[in-house]
């Protein structure tokens, strides 16, 4: 008897939580765990959904891996900030228009005590020279993500192959920003970082900014409405109302406006002729 | 320490986010571990009472998909319920119902295993007065199933422990959607990825208390009902 009881009541919360409504206003939004981990969609996303009831459901992922997300379908809306694989995505058909969003830039990080000694440098490519040359840990993303790809096309301003060139010190762990610093804070090693997740990471150890302010190092975030052309189930216009939102005043101040200590993480910039 | 209490706070003082986590949770787990029960159990018997040709391979097969990497079945159902899969239709991908269904994937195995082990070792028991009185196959597979219903019980918290302590399928099929798709295990993975250490084992605390609570309720529904039983 009890365990058909037990049956019973599961069977029961199943159906319960089975039925997902169906006619609910929402969009899915690939995107990057930049933007998830920084805590800015927890920020703007309610003044979106205050303002049109749309829910905007968050799959956050690496550039590679929402891009392809979307090229399946399974996305209506790319959030990502990889400006040649955004502009192949849409040559290749599966994006409408590509809008840009926002900036920020990316940081080198790396222990305190330096061992590579490239604190204050303003050339970021030189100091990769230096992190190679000296075998220092450095830890790659290695996920095809966006800030993957920058480290990889800064490796080659550096006139470094680094598919050649890489040995034990250069970790590629396959994992998402937030992984990257938590694995360099445990081994006190080198790694590319966003800005904005950056400053909302928490488990920092040792780790400090070593190298920023090269213009190498700028962030350009940009959104594309999957393609209902390839895609018919995409919700086109609802889609289309997020990113509108996106691009207008009113979301890019809400972009502005998030802070973490006072610190500004992103910088809108749609509507300022934006790379 | 601050922060692993203050998970725990944030539960006992009914923090709808977090409490909406749980809820999800154990909703998605034990409708998986139902869902693979309905299946498993039957399969289970039915394995261990019936002879047909590819019946050893069949249990040599279940028993090593009792260790099925959850990140292999979450892939698996990922390509099957994408919209560019066989199933993608029926709009289902990054949906607590896709979690559910890659879950049962998850636990019948493991159901099915432990019951057809449990139903044939009661098998040898009952054999000859089962057989002497001629009862028809259906009877006896229920039979078996209702005496063995105290060791079921155990053999579905195993079932409901795996898909509970498993990140992998819903990862993937749920997308760790807040506020939608996002369960204990895959919160207390993007705390970790946003270094928030404290957060993520308060967190890992409270999916504990949880299982232990559960695991107690059921052990204790069972000794009852064995009393009772006799």
């Amino acid at each position: 008897m009890l365990s058909r009881r037990f049956l019973i009541a599961a069977i029961l919360v199943a159906t319960f939580a089975a039925p997902v409504p169906a006619q609910d206003k929402s969009i899915v939004v690939a995107s990057t765990t930049s933007t998830q981990d920084s805590g800015l969609f927890g920020h703007i996303l309610p003044m979106f959904k205050a303002k049109t009831g749309i829910d905007v459901k968050v799959v956050a992922q690496g550039t590679g891996q929402a891009l392809d997300t979307a090229r399946r379908g399974d996305a209506d809306v790319v959030f990502v900030h990889a400006k040649a694989q955004e502009e192949k995505f849409i040559a290749d058909g599966f994006g409408v228009k590509r809008y840009p969003v926002m900036y920020n830039d990316f940081v080198l990080i790396g222990p305190k005590d330096d061992p590579a000694g490239i604190k204050g440098t303003k050339d970021v490519t030189a100091a990769f020279r230096t992190i190679k040359d000296k075998g220092v840990s450095f830890v790659s993303r290695g996920d095809k993500s966006g800030t993957h790809t920058a480290e990889l096309n800064l490796w080659k301003a550096a006139g470094i192959d680094i598919a050649q060139d890489k040995g034990a010190w250069y970790k590629e762990i396959g994992q998402g920003m937030g992984a990257a610093l938590n694995t360099a804070a445990s081994m006190n090693g080198y790694v590319l970082a966003d800005r904005g997740t950056w400053l909302a990471f928490k488990n920092r150890g040792d780790l400090e900014i070593l190298v920023e302010g090269d213009r190498r190092l700028f962030n350009q975030y940009g959104i594309i409405l999957v393609n209902p052309a390839q895609h018919p189930h995409v919700k086109a216009d609802l889609g289309q109302a997020f990113i509108d939102w996106v691009v207008s005043p009113e979301g890019q101040q809400a972009i502005a406006d998030y802070k973490i200590g006072g610190q500004q993480l992103f910088f809108p910039n749609a509507t300022s002729g934006a790379p | 320490m601050a922060d692993e209490s203050s998970a725990l706070m944030l539960l006992l003082s009914g923090d709808p986010t977090l409490f909406d986590i749980v809820r999800l949770s154990l909703v998605v787990s034990l409708a998986a571990t139902a869902l693979a029960g309905l299946i498993g159990f039957p399969l289970g018997a039915f394995l261990a009472l019936v002879r047909f040709p590819g019946r050893t391979g069949l249990i040599v097969v279940l028993n090593a998909f009792m260790g099925l990497p959850p990140v292999v079945v979450g892939l698996v159902a990922y390509l099957m319920l994408s919209r560019s899969g066989p199933l993608g239709f029926l709009d289902l991908l990054f949906s607590p119902t896709a979690m559910v269904i890659a879950q049962s994937i998850l636990v019948l195995p493991i159901l099915a295993s432990l019951t057809r082990q449990t139903v044939e070792d009661l098998w040898s028991e009952y054999r000859n007065e089962l057989t002497a009185l001629r009862v028809r196959p259906v009877l006896r597979v229920t039979t078996l199933l209702w005496d063995a219903r105290f060791s079921l019980v155990t053999i579905l918290l195993a079932g409901f422990g795996r898909a509970a302590a498993e990140v992998g399928t819903v990862m993937i099929v749920g997308g760790n959607i807040e506020g939608f798709s996002r369960t204990m295990t895959t919160a207390i993975a993007l705390e970790t990825s946003k270094g928030d250490l404290p957060l993520a084992i308060g967190l890992g605390i409270v999916l504990i208390t949880i299982m232990i609570t559960i695991n107690a309720l059921a052990w204790g529904v069972r000794r009852m009902g064995e009393i009772r039983a006799g």
